[in-house]
């Protein structure tokens, strides 16, 4: 049984320009120890995707379908079902790592609350668990700096931080969401190299959402493409690499300059992503894509596996968009 | 040889971060921003400033144009020292350098429509112009970068992140610069925009003539738009050569550190490439590390590194390091203590 299996997952938001489905009809399984890239541009809805499954959407924001997380559903569960869920099994990592710890908490309280709320362990034996954990997210003189505020730390220090933090209950499920956007090429290459040592000694299965085609071909062992909060692409890495088989992935891929290439001009994709708010009918790439007919813009082809383990969302057949 | 479009020489930037609340005598908190940097441009040629935050690579840009405080000399067409003007001496050369910022968004007034946006900068330099021809010239300058002529009444937040980056690059090419310089112009948008972004800019570099100073911290981007290509470290030049020759054959240890860090969009090749891990976080600009200021985190660092900062060479293929060299297959590796 797959540890995560997410089925025609949608979350829609109610605003004062009406509804916004950021996410349509997504469906996917994650195994244990498996690491899954979720890909995207802004407005592709990957973030909501994340934020769903943790129940951490915004007021206004609906989700349908189901989640089940080891067998047990935990889309729009109670706060006694979905508590203990996230904490301990499931964890998270954000962004910004200055605005998602707490500046006016020194690290070894924040951190140590984790263990005392959920383990219900002693302060002094939670803050020496937080050492242990600092030292191995490889934060130099974890023991003297755990009593420091954040901002203390640089950004690549704080990201450990926050990872040391959501791997303090040992979760089997791990949610990097842009992990390294906010930081520097050469810390980002650490931390990508930190998470995947992580990933390995504890075992846990991970989804990295990320914008970074090259952070994901680095780190995953599969990837889903996200447009216009569908799915247009998901396939083992190499052969999406290799042989992208939907339009947009192919066309993102030719749009990003690449440092060990000689370029000419870059292919760049026409028009910009959709507008959720006046979301297009068929398919939201259809407005964009060099094969697109009529039909595209009336209705989208679902989800189906053209060979083991590659699926794709296209009316195009394989041969057509060559 | 001609006489550089801009040479900028022995160029320093740096701030006094003593508080109001200080002492007159207390010692000053001198911070660095840009100690010594030296580069030519020429016109129709792009100059990429690459280097992780804090390395002073926006500081530099903005000290050529007098945004801050500079001392050194920055010589316009081999003629004037542009950090020697007065402000008001200074205003009849920066129509001819224009600059296209970060924030596409954040850059443009919320209150002011596209045409007025790029109206701003003729109405400044050019007040006699006549309004129809002011008109023409913006209908054609938003063709020009790919905005629709009919917008020109439309406000920046009816605009996506692409078309506002378009807007600001039609506010700076429209009194018909020599010189344009794009601090991070695409670094806030899409990959799918970026690209788009990218090809308007190298084709209006190469149609216009335009001498470009492309900073930006994706080392693919700078790649891919420059014919040189300048590395920074904190406030310093590590390494600076044409743009081919820095990629295939960098020789400072720094260049092949940031270089081995960028991801590539393809699992084979990422999975070949040799990494060449760099152990800590930037040392603070305020007490850089004497002698060399990479030697702290420099894989071939000597005891000779610390004593004495390396001079950058003088060839086209420019290296500040005392063992510059090509990348070793093997990192050195720390000797057991």
């Amino acid at each position: 049984m797959a540890l995560l299996e997410i089925r025609d997952l949608g979350v829609s938001f109610d605003t004062n320009d009406g509804v916004v489905n950021a996410v349509n009809g997504v469906s996917l399984d994650l195994a244990r120890g498996q690491t899954l890239g979720i890909v995207g541009e802004s407005g592709s809805g990957k973030s909501q995707l994340a934020f769903a499954i943790m129940g951490l959407l915004a007021k206004n924001g609906h989700a349908r379908g189901s989640v089940r997380f080891d067998g047990q559903e935990i889309l729009n569960a109670p706060p006694a079902i979905i508590n203990p869920i996230r904490a301990m099994k499931i964890a998270m990592v954000f962004q910004d790592p200055m605005t998602s710890l707490n500046p006016y908490m020194r690290v070894s309280d924040q951190m140590a609350e984790v263990l005392v709320h959920h383990k219900g362990m002693a302060k002094s034996e939670a803050v020496a668990e937080c050492v242990r954990m600092l030292d191995a997210v490889k934060i130099p003189d974890a023991k003297g700096r755990v009593g420091l505020y954040p901002h203390e730390f640089s950004g690549g220090m704080r990201q450990r931080v926050m990872i040391a933090m959501s791997l303090l209950c040992r979760p089997e499920l791990l949610i990097a969401d842009e992990p390294t956007t906010a930081l520097d090429v050469t810390v980002q290459a650490q931390i990508m190299a930190l998470l995947a040592d992580l990933q390995r000694d504890f075992g846990m299965a991970t989804i990295l959402i990320t914008h970074d085609l090259g952070v994901v071909a680095g780190f995953c062992e599969e990837v889903l493409v996200l447009y216009g909060g569908q799915v247009m692409e998901k396939s083992p890495v190499d052969p999406l690499f290799g042989a992208p088989s939907h339009p947009y992935t192919r066309g993102l891929l030719r749009a990003i300059p690449r440092v060990d290439q000689h370029g000419e001009d870059l292919d760049s994709i026409p028009g910009s992503p959709p507008n959720m708010t006046r979301a297009p009918k068929g398919c939201p790439f259809a407005p964009r894509c060099d094969f697109a007919g009529e039909d595209c813009h009336d209705h989208l082809d679902p989800l189906t596996e053209f060979t083991p383990g590659r699926w794709r969302a296209c009316n195009r057949k394989l041969e057509e968009i060559a | 040889m001609t006489e550089p479009l801009l040479r900028v020489e022995d160029l320093h930037v740096t701030f006094d971060l003593r508080r109001a609340g200080d002492m007159p005598w207390a010692k000053p908190r001198l911070l660095r921003a840009v100690s010594g940097v030296d580069f030519e441009l020429f016109s129709g040629e792009t100059l990429g400033i690459v280097g992780e935050s804090g390395c002073g690579k926006s500081t530099l840009a903005r000290a050529i144009i007098q945004m801050v405080p500079a001392t050194g000399r920055a010589i316009w067409q081999g003629k004037t020292d542009l950090l020697a003007l007065t402000k008001r001496e200074m205003l009849k050369y920066r129509a001819d350098i224009q600059m296209v910022f970060q924030d596409p968004l954040a850059s443009l007034n919320p209150r002011m429509t596209v045409g007025q946006i790029i109206a701003e900068p003729l109405r400044t330099h050019r007040p006699d112009m006549a309004e129809g021809e002011l008109k023409m010239k913006i209908k054609a300058m938003m063709d020009r970068v790919g905005l629709l002529p009919n917008q020109i009444n439309r406000y920046p937040h009816e605009f996506s992140g692409g078309q506002c980056q378009r807007i600001g690059i039609a506010r700076a090419l429209i009194v018909e610069p020599k010189l344009l310089i794009c601090d991070e112009p695409v670094s806030a948008l899409d990959v799918s925009i970026q690209a788009q972004v990218i090809n308007l800019l190298a084709e209006l570099q190469r149609d216009l003539g335009l001498a470009m100073i492309f900073i930006a911290h994706d080392l693919s981007v700078v790649k891919h738009i420059s014919d040189r290509v300048m590395v920074l470290y904190l406030g310093r030049t590590m390494e600076v050569a044409a743009g081919n020759d820095l990629y295939a054959d960098p020789q400072h240890p720094y260049t092949q550190a940031l270089l081995s860090a960028v991801p590539i969009p393809d699992p084979v090749a990422e999975r070949a490439k040799v990494m060449i891990p760099l152990e800590g976080d930037l040392p603070s600009p305020l007490n850089p590390p004497t002698g060399c200021v990479f030697r702290t985190r420099c894989p071939r660092a000597e005891a000779r590194c610390a004593e004495k900062a390396p001079e950058l060479t003088r060839s086209a293929h420019g290296v500040a390091c005392h063992f510059p060299g090509p990348l070793v297959k093997r990192p050195k590796v720390a000797e057991p203590a």
